[in-house]
């Protein structure tokens, strides 16, 4: 006997949105969340965490690098200094 | 690969090198060698500071501290080492002063660059932040790394700014998200594209711009500077379950963002 296509879909839903609940405290725990049962069937929650990883990896390759300020901005520290601000 | 631990070294390590100021200066600018610090950690920091990011806790100065302390009463102008121009510094030395603003501008710049988004008020808070060192130097003791201790310093000159202009940092949930019913979507329904292609650097710093204000920040903290949970959480105010939250939402937040062009692209 075949489910109906709807109840089949609200399943999966509901699944996703329990899964997806669940993330901020796992991956806030540290918990590799590609080993969970749900990420073996939904390729919804795999893409998603896939994204997020990548995400995670890019910013930590391309973040890091720093920039600089406006040279004047030494030049208004140094007359603030001067006038007593500091 | 994890998502729980995207960042750098921690802020206690933000003295080491990389991250310190120091390490996105090319050597050949460089006025002050590596490594003004040693590896105390941000539990210290926070023990040894109050908001102002001034030292509060009467520990037994270590390394550069300790260095710092015994040469405030005679700094040598010769000798160019950390622990020197710190102390010259701390003794009201200007040029040394304009040696430390010279290793650490960068450093202190992008964080309030990434924090605010905004090119104008990073310029002002940087500016506050130096004119804040300049009056609270003498009172840094070594209790961690200075370097540790001005990025605390310059967190907190941002943080009280935001507030100032009406973000509540307590209530993060309400205050933070502007418009909640609007968050970041759950991923459900049809099946999502995956983001394509690669992400350069700009296309990322618009994304993290583009955040609202309370998800760029604990973003920015817990994923770029590395804080912990629980360290966002004292520093904000709030729960680590809230920090958590919101940091999910932001990066959520940041995935839409990112797979907008991604999207534009899979149409043409």
């Amino acid at each position: 006997m075949t489910e109906p296509e709807d109840f089949v879909q609200d399943n999966i839903d509901a699944d996703c949105a329990e899964f997806q609940a669940s993330m901020p405290e796992r991956i806030g725990a540290g918990e590799d969340l590609q080993t969970d049962p749900h990420m073996l069937t939904c390729e919804r929650c795999r893409s998603l965490i896939r994204d997020l990883e990548y995400i995670a990896d890019a910013v930590r390759q391309l973040m890091p690098i720093e920039e600089e300020p406006r040279e004047e901005l030494w030049a208004n520290i140094q007359l603030a200094i001067e006038r007593g601000e500091a | 690969m994890g998502l729980s631990n995207t960042a750098g070294p921690p802020p206690g390590d933000l003295a080491n090198g990389a991250l310190d100021g120091e390490g996105s200066v090319p050597p050949e600018n460089r006025t002050i060698p590596a490594g003004l610090a040693s590896n105390n950690t941000e539990q210290d920091l926070i023990a040894g500071q109050n908001e102002s990011g001034e030292a509060v806790k009467d520990a037994p100065a270590s390394d550069l501290g300790e260095a710092a302390a015994s040469s405030v009463s005679l700094p040598d102008p010769a000798d160019t080492s950390d622990a020197a121009v710190l102390a010259r510094a701390q003794a009201g030395d200007h040029h040394a002063f304009a040696q430390l603003y010279s290793v650490h501008k960068r450093r202190v710049y992008s964080l309030c660059l990434r924090m605010l988004g905004n090119v104008a008020e990073a310029e002002d808070l940087t500016q506050e932040s130096f004119l804040q060192l300049h009056r609270k130097i003498a009172t840094f003791r070594g209790d961690s790394a200075f370097s540790t201790w001005l990025h605390r310093l310059t967190i907190n000159v941002v943080l009280m700014h935001l507030r100032r202009k009406g973000l509540n940092l307590i209530s993060l949930d309400e205050a933070l998200d502007p418009s909640p019913d609007h968050g970041p979507a759950r991923s459900f329904g049809a099946p999502d594209l995956r983001l394509t292609g690669s992400i350069d650097r700009m296309t990322l710093e618009k994304a993290v711009e583009s955040l609202p204000a309370g998800y760029r920040l604990i973003f920015v903290l817990h994923d770029i500077e590395g804080y912990e949970h629980n360290e966002i959480a004292a520093l904000l105010d709030c729960s680590i379950g809230n920090s958590k939250s919101q940091l999910h939402k932001a990066r959520m937040k940041l995935r839409e963002a990112l797979r907008a062009p991604a999207d534009e692209e899979v149409a043409k």
